[in-house]
């Protein structure tokens, strides 16, 4: 019975003293920022080229047309959390820019564990982070609010021209930033969070993350371009309406390759 | 015997290596004065790797940049048609070459730029270094209407030259690589940041009203509506380096960056130029058509012309423009030259 007891125990010893040696694997995470229409890829070839349309409207319907001349958007605080509830906030942030493909690929420097996490990100800056002038690579980008507007940087520019009820084009500036109110001068945070769901990550991995473009015109709210189209940094309600366009829809999980 | 000859060939040697090393002269690092406004608001300029900074390549780069030497005849310098005391353009729309024949684009003032970061320079993007632009005005039959086999070897004659870069570049052999080498370097010290403006952001001025009301014209999104393309008080580049169609024709008789890249979406494409010293820089535009900053502020508030290319940061363009009052269309151009920099004019590290 002794015998057997200390065998026992050496198995126990064994099996732990394995369990112990093996590595966590430490692997290399890259976010890759793609665009679509409705599932259509949108590529740098389709800038002032592509018409693109979307219909509004439940009885009677408006078809409007476009064309995208630029975009670019900025994302920050791309995390993973992982089951215990513990966050990976990847420092830095990107501005993805359609015309430049480099600008596609957010390569943190931080490892992580090989593992389930739930991926998350948030559009533009939050509160926090959106302090006027404070970062050198942005203020080169011309990608500054003035101040008249409560400061700190765009969250998305997207400029283009649309058809309007007269076939006739017109050019729109989709322009997203913090909300503020010129008469009350109060600013509102419109950046948003986007759960983007679940992940395996096994290996060094690149995630892509799809912004469908469309969807900035159509859910929950119908955008009419031929009602807002220009000047809308200082619209206060134009400003809460993108933001709420922006979180249904817009963003979602793509490929993972590893 | 033999050991004392030994060592007489190793003191040799020694010798040998020794007078070798002295002959070889280093040029010596430097590095750009970036004002304190650009160090708070920007990142690094560019430095090529191939071409760093040294005392003696930038100085180098100075006198061939006043030097009559790399025109044909000897009569023209890259100062002829970019002066320092004009922000280094110079005062016609267009500059006459050494055969008196004159092109269609304005000379571009020279600044600020190892900052531009996409590398695109003049007008149509079509240089993609300050090294390979400067190639282009000594061979080019309008301007200086030289070939660059017969500058190096004017250099290689001349009595001071060859010394000069022995001491820049050691001995590797003149050409227009190393010409042009020196010239960039020389350019990427041409800076400027102390405009009144600048020093108001860094606390050191007052704006008048006009000039203040000036500034939140050039910011407001319902007014002038130009910081989009031109900068802020945190870009104080004043530009954003890329290419637009500002409305500026209907037709287009000069293609701009559409000739360079051959999209046709690029056509009537130009550089948004720097708003800073516009005291000195008339006439304005790629084709210097304004003579005056009236004429420019005009042109965006009533005189947009619509076009297949147009940008759509020029919203009003149905409306012909953004029609600015003419008080503000008065404030604007007060503030405008705010961001001129007479330092940058009459600092002599960059006069002949």
């Amino acid at each position: 019975m002794k015998q057997f007891s200390i065998l026992l125990l050496s198995l126990f010893i064994f099996s732990c003293s394995s369990d112990n040696d093996e590595p966590i694997k430490e692997v290399d995470i890259k976010v890759n920022f793609s665009q679509n229409w409705d599932g259509t890829t949108i590529e740098k070839s389709d800038l002032s080229s592509t018409e693109f349309s979307y219909i509004i409207g439940t009885d009677i319907k408006t078809e409007t047309t476009l064309k995208i001349d630029k975009l670019r958007y900025l994302i920050s605080k791309i995390t993973l959390t992982d089951g215990a509830g513990k966050a990976t906030t990847f420092d830095g942030y990107q501005l993805v820019d359609l015309s430049n493909s480099e600008s596609s690929l957010f390569n943190p420097s931080v490892k992580i564990s090989e593992g389930n996490y739930n991926l998350s990100m948030t559009f533009g800056f939050n509160e926090d982070d959106n302090i006027d002038g404070n970062y050198a690579d942005l203020n080169t980008a011309s990608w500054g609010v003035p101040m008249m507007l409560g400061g700190g940087y765009h969250f998305m520019q997207m400029d283009g021209k649309y058809k309007d009820t007269k076939n006739v084009e017109n050019p729109y500036n989709f322009h997203t930033i913090r909300a503020y109110n010129t008469e009350t001068k109060k600013a509102e945070d419109t950046s948003f969070s986007v759960d983007l769901g679940s992940i395996n990550v096994k290996n060094n991995a690149t995630i892509e993350i799809k912004m469908n473009v469309a969807q900035w015109f159509k859910n929950p709210n119908d955008w009419d371009l031929n009602k807002k189209n220009i000047s809308l940094m200082m619209d206060y309600e134009a400003q809460k309406t993108m933001s709420e366009n922006g979180k249904k829809g817009v963003f979602s999980l793509g490929t993972i390759t590893q | 015997m033999i050991k004392k000859n030994i060592l007489f060939l190793f003191l040799l040697l020694l010798m040998s290596c020794s007078s070798k090393e002295e002959g070889i002269y280093t040029p010596k690092p430097t590095s750009l004065k970036i004002p304190e406004l650009f160090q708070q608001k920007l990142i690094e300029p560019v430095i090529p790797t191939n071409n760093p900074l040294t005392e003696e390549g930038i100085a180098l780069g100075k006198k061939l940049f006043f030097d009559e030497i790399l025109s044909k005849d000897n009569t023209q310098s890259c100062a002829s048609c970019h002066n320092p005391q004009k922000a280094f353009t110079d005062e016609n729309r267009f500059s006459e070459g050494v055969d008196g024949k004159i092109g269609n684009r304005n000379s571009m003032p020279l600044f600020n730029l190892a900052w531009n970061f996409d590398e695109r320079f003049t007008w149509d993007g079509k240089e993609t270094s300050l090294e390979s632009q400067a190639l282009e005005p000594v061979r080019n039959p309008i301007e200086m209407h030289s070939n660059w086999i017969n500058v190096a070897q004017k250099i290689k004659n001349h009595a001071e030259y060859p010394f000069l870069f022995q001491q820049a570049f050691g001995n590797i052999k003149i050409d227009s690589t190393l010409i042009t080498k020196a010239l960039a370097q020389f350019e990427r010290t041409l800076i400027s940041g102390n405009s009144k403006f600048d020093q108001y952001l860094l606390g050191k001025a007052q704006l008048t009203s006009e000039e203040k009301n000036g500034f939140d014209v050039f910011m407001d999104e319902t007014r002038g509506d130009c910081f989009h393309c031109h900068g802020s008080n945190n870009n104080p580049l004043w530009t954003d380096n890329k290419f637009h169609n500002n409305g500026l024709d209907a037709i287009f008789t000069d293609l701009g960056l559409g000739k360079i890249t051959g999209d046709p979406n690029d056509n009537g494409k130009f550089k948004s130029p720097s708003l800073r010293n516009l005291k000195f820089t008339a006439p304005y535009m790629h084709d210097g058509r304004f003579a005056t900053l009236e004429d420019v502020i005009n042109h965006y508030s009533t005189g947009l012309k619509n076009s297949s290319t147009i940008d759509p940061l020029m919203k009003s363009v149905n409306k012909g423009g953004v029609n600015l009052s003419q008080k503000d269309k008065d404030d604007l151009k007060t503030f405008l030259l705010s961001l001129s920099d007479n330092d940058f004019i009459n600092n002599l590290e960059f006069q002949e």
